[in-house]
């Protein structure tokens, strides 16, 4: 019976995995960024993408190609990410974690409400990043935009470890994160660090929310919540303070979701997300750091 | 002990007047702002009982919303499939959720902090599906009709309530069901929190293995702290199906779970004092937001910044305010000899 298996279906399944796990990757990424400087979970990062995502479809829509209005909108982003932080996160740095963590929910609300103010809530669609042929490899038929989705957010993931990895800032950045003391005394200025922080995740965020987009045929301001629900899911499974464990665990959880809303029929489309988080807290009670965080050990 | 005298009397006094307040508002308010009150009393206890897991405890909760579900359903279920009177089943949605909640605490035996919040998120998320999985019970999507389906065991449907030969209006006698059984909740809260069970509580959200070194069984005590709040949240759970009269799966939504978090923290983490503002913030902003503008997303975008301000202004909640204004007074009442 083995060799009536579609395995054409089950490789274009796991591509169509790996094309939403790739973009969940993006905005986990933000998140294991704000909590590696900030020591929260950032509520607001799925709201941010969306605003990123909809100043994207405003360039668009003043006659920038798709390409230019990425580029411009990433910058924007990273400027409104600095500033966010800036704003409301700096004043509240020594205050209690939970505290951070409630100002973030009030980001939500903010940034939620912002953008249906400024953007009426009809949906709206922006146009497609590539083409819509399918591509032929190995006799099995793939869409070039899932494998796009892939490369870009890889590109995007490798291009945010090679700074953090080659550059004096990227290893100032690292520094203020694991020692803020001592990176002050060597002469980091740890709280910019932490702005910068904020700035890059919601660059991510922002390249995570160009890429949810155009796969839609339509969205409107709620485009962001599931992803990030994904993407925390995938983060945790990863392990919340690895960004190599982010990356890693999105995509196992989007082949993961593809993989079971396809073949186990009793799930179908209502339960894949329980299922998929039932799957992720049996891992974690076998390695309750996820699969590549460190156990944190304490001091008495 | 004769120092203490003044303190006590103080308490005393607090009470009584928070009696009077409680058995006296609805003749100073309209029919409609009790029926509000009785809302933001839902609120109240269950933000109660996430205090004594987050507050005291430090174990972090994103599932409380689902457990609400759990004793909302109970309710529910118990009227319309039972046909048992909806004031009855109050206690048994109390002790369904606690089970639940006592079963979700089980992860929180190796799960710590964030890892933790994944697990009782999940479970968030979970329900609503579940919910409309299962819908035999739980009437799928369309949820349960206590009032067309159930008419004779939902209290008060006649429009007046007659309780020791007192007669009152709907909205009147839930605002005193809600907040009498809140205040008795809150009662309750306080005696543990400030006995042997709140100690535990407190040395195991401190740190975890100083509490075990002397001797504080550590899974016994989450989990206990997990089911006491889940039996809170049932209960709010319970009264809130009784309030509005139909549950479906969009009754409890994430967002539930999000507001009673946001109502622990505004009301201040470990203090129970607070959390009565902590319910009104919750219950009444979202409310004041759109007298403010109706504009679309601009009643979310105040309530957001109100949130944000306030956590600015009062980073340990209102709790940490009122005890910051109160130690000069306090302090003078126990230390003086």
């Amino acid at each position: 019976m083995i060799l009536a298996f579609d395995w054409t279906q089950l490789a274009q399944q796991i591509v169509i995995g790996l094309a939403s796990g790739g973009v969940w990757a993006t905005l986990a990424v933000a998140l294991v960024l704000i909590y590696r400087s900030t020591g929260v979970i950032n509520f607001a990062q799925g709201e941010m993408a969306m605003f990123s995502t909809f100043i994207a479809w405003s360039l668009v829509n003043h006659g920038f190609s798709y390409w230019a209005a990425f580029v411009l909108t990433v910058a924007i982003s990273f400027a409104g990410g600095v500033a966010v932080e800036r704003a409301v996160i700096r004043p509240v740095e020594r205050a209690p974690v939970l505290t951070v963590v409630i100002v973030t929910l009030g980001l939500f609300f903010v940034v939620n409400g912002a953008a249906r103010w400024i953007w009426s809530p009809e949906t709206r669609s922006l146009p497609n990043a590539f083409s819509t042929r399918p591509i032929t490899v190995a006799g099995v038929a793939f869409s070039i935009s899932d494998l796009g989705t892939i490369a870009v957010s890889l590109a995007a993931v490798a291009l945010l470890w090679a700074f953090f990895r080659f550059t004096k800032l990227g290893l100032a950045s690292r520094a203020a994160a694991v020692n803020p003391d001592a990176s002050r005394l060597v002469g980091v200025r740890v709280t910019w660090m932490l702005a910068l922080g904020w700035g890059l995740a919601a660059a991510m965020g922002a390249v995570s929310g160009m890429l949810t987009a155009p796969a839609l045929a339509s969205f409107d301001q709620n485009l962001m919540q599931p992803v990030l629900l994904y993407a925390f899911a995938g983060a945790v499974l990863g392990g919340i303070d690895s960004p190599l464990g982010a990356v890693v665990g999105s995509l196992l959880l989007g082949v993961l979701i593809n993989l079971i809303g396809t073949y186990v029929n009793w799930v179908g489309t209502d339960l894949r997300l329980p299922v998929a988080l039932a799957v992720i807290l049996g891992v974690l009670l076998v390695r309750p750091a996820g699969l590549f965080g460190r156990p944190m050990e304490t001091r008495v | 002990m004769r120092s203490r005298a003044p303190g006590i009397a103080v308490w005393l006094l607090v009470a009584a007047v928070v009696l009077l307040a409680y058995l006296f508002a609805p003749r100073f308010i309209s029919d409609f702002h009790s029926r509000e009150l009785a809302g933001a009393g839902v609120f109240f206890i269950a933000i109660v009982g996430l205090n004594l897991l987050t507050g005291y405890t430090g174990q972090i909760s994103l599932g409380h919303g689902a457990l609400m579900a759990v004793g909302g359903y109970t309710t529910a279920a118990l009227a319309v499939h039972e046909h048992w009177r909806d004031v009855w089943t109050i206690p048994l949605a109390g002790v369904a959720a606690g089970i639940v909640g006592f079963l979700i605490g089980l992860p929180a035996l190796r799960l710590s902090g964030l890892y933790l919040a994944l697990a009782t998120f999940a479970f968030a998320i979970a329900i609503p599906s579940l919910l409309k999985k299962f819908s035999g019970l739980t009437g799928g999507s369309q949820g349960l009709r206590l009032l067309e389906d159930a008419p004779l065991q939902v209290t008060g449907l006649s429009g007046t309530v007659t309780i020791f030969g007192h007669t009152m209006t709907q909205n009147h006698f839930l605002y005193y069901l809600t907040w009498g059984i809140g205040l008795v909740g809150f009662l309750i809260a306080w005696l543990l929190v400030r006995g042997r069970v709140g100690r535990t509580f407190r040395a195991v959200r401190d740190s975890e293995v100083a509490a075990a070194s002397v001797g504080i069984n550590l899974a016994w005590t989450k989990t206990l702290a997990f089911a006491l709040s889940g039996v809170y949240a049932g209960v709010a759970g319970s009264l809130l199906a009784i309030q509005v009269e139909i549950v479906n799966p969009l009754s409890f939504t994430f967002l539930l779970s999000i507001l009673i978090l946001v109502g622990v923290v505004v009301g201040g983490l470990g203090s129970l004092g607070g959390m009565i503002l902590g319910a009104l913030f919750v219950q009444y902003l979202p409310d004041l937001s759109t007298h403010v503008s109706t504009a679309e997303g601009a009643p979310d975008f105040i309530f957001g910044a109100a949130i944000i301000i306030v956590m600015l202004l009062l980073p340990t909640g209102a709790g940490g305010f009122l005890r910051r204004l109160a130690r000069p007074l306090t302090t003078r009442l126990y230390l003086r000899p």
